[in-house]
């Protein structure tokens, strides 16, 4: 894939920043059933999603390195589950290229839970107490349910954003030539 | 060409697998004065201007989402609050003598807890972020060393205890809040005066716990816990909570008046919507009763 990747950095670190303020300032703090939305996990995968493995993973590691900055937690842990994140989604992409409408909201459930999981697990391995119980896994349970039902708008809002630095998708290219008449095979026989 | 580039993918992942296990792996044995934490401490300076800005151009959006959340959560509690208001309707009507004694002795408490908290230096504060994950419990808030916040310092709301500043900038400062497990607060009950320590226990970060308590003591269900402040009259051993701050109330015990007694409690405060703290940063006589 071609990338413009000066203009796809500029997009992604606004991205970037925006997601962290957005989630720490307002959506961490907004409660429905006692759980709230995580936009990072699901941001990242979108951009994989969108961008492919490499993108998605630097995106991931430096999204994850803004937050536990941002949040003055454990540099290095939401790094490395969030690379994890962008590079997976990255390589659906690339080896599958999924093109359901409801792929982003499925990618978007695995991401989330993915992440969930991901954070348990170092916690633990970091020595931490682990909170095992049913309220975790109502908080952990919710919080997927929560960002898949707002996945799709998310995903849909990062590709408006670096739709037009990249490269025109193919099926997209032959999609708009069928339409607009002139250049379909049909219209030469 | 198309090995060049899954080449150069792999090399990528490569090394931001190491960076990030590299960072981690410094992070966690370096000391709080290291360059990692000094680093960040700098991001967070800067960064906590900008969440504060946002926090508050962003707090229509959020009060809005917030009401259709409560309006969802409050259908559910309608059941809960009828029972409980029937109850304490009965218990009204049986404490009405009560009160009456009790409305001096509540001046007198309040006079006291008034006059020591007050002594104490408190410093108002916003709370500008909150974190998104369950296993940091932590808040952030407008205020830091410039108005004399320290590492240490006790965070109350109106409603009680919330728990303690753990990091601290010129302008902000990150509270870590009582349902976090690092957190250990003396605490005793108000009625009685058992003595233990108020802990998150492992089955979640809502599953605060008074822990130590001498099976001697029998605790009921609706005991005050309050702080206990420092019990020990050595020096350097004073605690950073001063006395009489509210914590919680007993909610139930396991196996009550054994070694092994568990005694639930539920904080007065309401962690998941803090909005207005205050940070006490002076303890008075070393934080004794």
């Amino acid at each position: 894939m071609n990338l413009n990747y000066r203009s796809l950095g500029w997009r992604l670190v606004l991205i970037g920043l925006f997601t962290v303020i957005l989630q720490v300032a307002a959506v961490s703090q907004v409660k429905v059933f006692g759980v709230n939305a995580d936009l990072v996990p699901l941001v990242a995968a979108s951009v994989g999603l969108i961008c492919g493995a490499l993108p998605g993973a630097v995106f991931g590691f430096a999204l994850g390195l803004l937050l536990d900055f941002a949040l003055v937690e454990t540099v290095g842990v939401a790094s490395l589950i969030l690379l994890t994140i962008g590079y997976a989604t990255g390589r659906l992409r690339e080896l599958r290229d999924p093109q359901g409408a409801i792929v982003p909201l499925l990618v978007g459930a695995a991401a989330t839970a993915a992440a969930q999981i991901g954070f348990s697990l170092l916690t633990f391995l970091l020595g931490q107490e682990v909170p095992l119980g049913w309220a975790l896994l109502w908080e952990l349970l919710g919080t997927v349910a929560f960002n898949a039902a707002i996945a799709i708008p998310v995903y849909l809002v990062v590709r408006r954003c670096l739709l037009s630095v990249l490269p025109e998708d193919p099926r997209r290219r032959r999609r708009r030539a069928y339409t607009t008449g002139g250049l379909s095979p049909l219209s030469r026989s | 060409m198309y090995d060049r580039a899954v080449r150069r993918r792999r090399l990528t992942l490569a090394a931001l697998l190491a960076l990030s296990l590299l960072l981690l792996t410094a992070y966690f044995g370096e000391s709080s004065g290291g360059v990692l934490h000094s680093a960040q401490r700098g991001v967070f300076g800067v960064f906590a201007p900008i969440q504060d800005g946002a926090s508050r151009v962003l707090k229509p959006g959020r009060d809005l989402f917030g009401w259709f959340g409560d309006t969802i959560d409050a259908k559910g509690r309608v059941g809960e609050l009828e029972r409980s208001n029937r109850n304490l309707r009965a218990r009204a009507i049986a404490g009405s003598e009560a009160e009456r004694v009790n409305g001096q002795l509540r001046q007198l408490l309040n006079l006291d807890n008034a006059g020591g908290l007050a002594a104490a230096k408190p410093v108002t504060a916003r709370v500008i972020g909150q974190s998104p994950t369950v296993w940091y419990a932590s808040v952030t808030i407008n205020e830091g060393s410039n108005r004399g916040v320290k590492v240490g310092n006790p965070v109350i709301n109106g409603d009680g205890l919330v728990g303690q500043v753990s990091t601290v900038t010129g302008d902000a400062a990150v509270v870590t809040l009582i349902s976090d497990g690092e957190l250990a607060v003396p605490a005793r009950v108000s009625v009685g005066g058992a003595q233990g320590v108020a802990q998150t226990g492992a089955g979640g970060p809502e599953d605060l716990r008074l822990k130590f308590i001498a099976r001697r003591f029998r605790l009921d269900p609706g005991a005050t816990v309050v702080t206990a402040g420092t019990v020990s009259n050595s020096p350097g051993l004073e605690s950073l909570y001063p006395p009489g701050i509210p914590i919680g109330s007993v909610t139930r015990v396991e196996d009550p008046e054994t070694d092994a007694q568990k005694i639930y409690l539920r904080t007065f405060a309401d962690l998941r919507k803090l909005e207005i703290v205050q940070v006490l940063t002076s303890s008075i006589n070393g934080n004794r009763r």
